[in-house]
């Protein structure tokens, strides 16, 4: 029989020996503080206190009026502590490792913004942490690494591989096994070995238990359906949980790059296949021979060769759709975010705004749908710019 | 196929790693005959893998090296049913190519290539069952990991285990270190409390007299990094001084 933390037959413990324990260790905390009343209380009043919970549920009516259809409302994760979704997750797995004793936190970055999250609840707690961030990357995203470094962080340039978010967390993966004792790996998505996906999409679902009391509350009825970006997969999780046993479509959505039919694409479940790697049994990008490929998306967040083994369950189960988006319908989205309702969305959460506008139009007026804006744009404001072709100096 | 076990028939083994295809396929084939001339009980072939996450730099360059120079299982496997050898051969690699290609069409051409066991290392024991079960079909050995963090584990490891265990010597990713975060002596008793089954220490032995040190204590040492090293460095032309490593080491394992 396969071992723990299956969705189906994806998941999995795919880790050397070396790590094994320390993934049982992290287990048996994680079991024991998700019911502590004293954890869950010490976590509850950081997320409001501390990250901004909870967060808005925003009906953007100028943006329904636009697409046509359904209303469109936006859960506000970009207004979180440190602008995206990723805190929630980084707040309980820090907590959690302070209680474990341990003292220094590790953690992978694409865009910078788990790198960030991390780096501050480090500071906040007073433990070490290093940053792993592909050496692409750090080039790409100055500022959140200047930002880590002024949290007290160091980051770690990954020069292997393709220098991105993949390699990234192979060192992580490296370095846990050098220094474990003292050290929690904060993983920053649904992603990886047992108890991580399931661990980090219960600490993302305070996304949908927000917003299905919202909408009760604004519109009396859930929402048609719920959309969101798909790297790893953790907004995408947080926000379609608490909707999995209702009557809404959830949809999650991908970084297609230059196109699904272009080898320039991160969009896994359109284009990936069966495997295991970092820890998971899941859908990868790769070649007939089994080697990881290189992915592109001008979303450094979405620009991973895998997905979540829960994603990979609610696809192949077909309770959620998963659909590619180009980088020029994400921009394209990105923009009219901008304009007609004033709020800068993050380029990943720009791919689930390019799909509602299309979705909301399949539905009535008195119909809503939820998009989760995952994470606030000004991060990508230079790499938009160069985009269409304008160049910002510093 | 040639019997894990014969790897034992001189006392003590020597088990050299090389990663297949680095710098190419025809160089590997005959780096193999080289190791064995040079007194290796087992030899063990990496198929490269582009994320390797168990290994140290000197490994992941050499699978970086071996995939631009065009290898792949399938390769692999046709430049394995060429060699001619007397000592057993095993395959180290990760989940994803094996799982690609196919459970039972990896393990059958295993069988047929002579492949008498596989090393891989991102499957733990718990999620083993999986590629035993088809690998045992095909009478080939699925080798179990013991690592300096087993603890309470190294029973239920230990247990069903066949061929011979790789006992991880020290925390973290291949390569040569000079400090071993185990106490071998110690790790080895633990595990032949539990099974008959032979002890190979492998990650980070440097040369003849660590491996000396390491084959004493326990059944055999693994070498791959120091071993890589030198192919990294003489490329096609390195055959003289993997030789010359390769038998200094097999002399002093063998000496013990």
């Amino acid at each position: 029989m396969a071992g723990k933390g299956r969705f189906g037959e994806y998941g999995g413990q795919y880790v050397p020996e070396t790590l094994m324990n320390a993934l049982s260790e992290l287990e048996s905390a994680y079991e024991y503080f998700k019911s502590d009343e004293n954890f869950r209380a010490e976590l509850g009043a950081l997320l409001t206190q501390y990250a901004g919970r909870p967060s808005l549920l925003y009906f953007a009516e100028n943006l329904t009026r636009r697409a046509g259809g359904a209303k469109i409302y936006l859960k506000r994760e970009d207004l979180n502590h440190t602008g995206a979704h990723k805190i929630n997750n980084a707040l309980g797995q820090g907590l959690l490792a302070k209680r474990m004793g341990k003292t220094r936190l590790i953690a992978e970055t694409g865009a910078g913004q788990h790198g960030v999250a991390t780096a501050t609840v480090a500071a906040l707690l007073g433990l070490e942490c290093e940053i792993y961030m592909g050496e692409e990357d750090v080039k790409r995203q100055a500022l959140n690494v200047y930002k880590m470094k002024l949290l007290g962080a160091s980051v770690h340039p990954v020069k292997s591989g393709t220098a991105t978010l993949k390699d990234a967390v192979n060192e992580c993966m490296r370095e846990w096994t050098r220094r474990i004792s003292d050290t929690h790996y904060l993983l920053g998505s649904v992603m990886g070995p047992h108890p991580f996906p399931t661990m980090v999409r219960d600490f993302q679902s305070v996304i949908s238990e927000e917003a299905k009391a919202q909408f009760l509350e604004k519109e009396g009825k859930l929402p048609r359906a719920v959309l969101a970006c798909v790297g790893g997969g953790s907004n995408a999780m947080g926000a379609f949980y608490n909707f999995l046993d209702d009557d809404v479509r959830l949809i999650g959505c991908e970084g297609a790059g230059k196109g699904v039919d272009t080898p320039d694409t991160a969009a896994t479940i359109s284009v990936g296949k069966e495997g295991i790697f970092h820890g998971m049994k899941s859908i990868f990008c790769q070649t007939d021979d089994g080697q990881i490929a290189p992915v592109y998306s001008i979303s450094a967040g979405l620009d991973y060769p895998g997905i979540g083994p829960e994603h990979a369950a609610l696809h192949a189960s077909g309770r959620a759709e998963y659909i590619p988006v180009s980088d020029e319908e994400a921009v394209s989205a990105f923009e009219t975010l901008s304009e007609c309702e004033g709020i800068i969305p993050a380029i990943e959460s720009s791919h689930a705004l390019a799909v509602a506008m299309r979705v909301a139009k399949e539905y009535e007026r008195e119909d809503s749908v939820m998009v989760c804006l995952s994470g606030r744009g000004d991060k990508d404001v230079k790499a938009i710019a160069r985009y269409r072709g304008e160049e910002i100096y510093d | 196929m040639i019997k894990l076990g014969n790897a034992f028939k001189k006392g003590k083994a020597f088990i050299p790693f090389i990663t297949a295809g680095d710098p190419n396929l025809s160089s590997t084939e005959r780096f193999v005959r080289v190791l064995e001339e040079a007194g290796a009980d087992a030899i063990e072939l990496g198929i490269p893998f582009s994320d390797p996450t168990a290994e140290g730099e000197t490994i992941e360059a050499a699978d970086a090296r071996a995939l631009k120079s065009g290898a792949s299982v399938e390769k692999i496997f046709d430049m394995t049913e060429r060699i001619k050898r007397n000592v057993p051969l095993l395959f180290m690699t990760y989940a994803n190519p094996v799982f690609v290609y196919g459970y039972d069409r990896f393990f059958s051409r295993c069988a047929h290539a002579g492949v008498s066991g596989v090393i891989v290392p991102d499957v733990p024991f718990e999620e083993s069952p999986e590629i035993k079960v088809v690998a045992k079909e095909h009478g080939v050995t699925v080798i179990d990991m013991v690592a300096p963090t087993s603890d309470e584990r190294v029973n239920a490891i230990c247990e069903g285990s066949e061929g011979f265990i790789y006992l991880v010597s020290s925390l973290g990713v291949t390569g040569v270190r000079s400090e071993f975060d185990l106490d071998i002596g110690a790790a080895v008793e633990k595990i032949r409390k539990v099974t008959k089954t032979p002890v190979c220490v492998g990650f980070g032995i440097s040369g003849p007299e660590k491996a000396a040190e390491m084959a004493a204590k326990a059944d055999g040492a693994i070498i791959g990094s120091a071993i890589v090293k030198i192919i990294a460095e003489g490329g096609a032309k390195a055959d003289r001084k993997l030789f010359e490593f390769s038998s200094a080491v097999a002399r002093a394992v063998h000496g013990c």
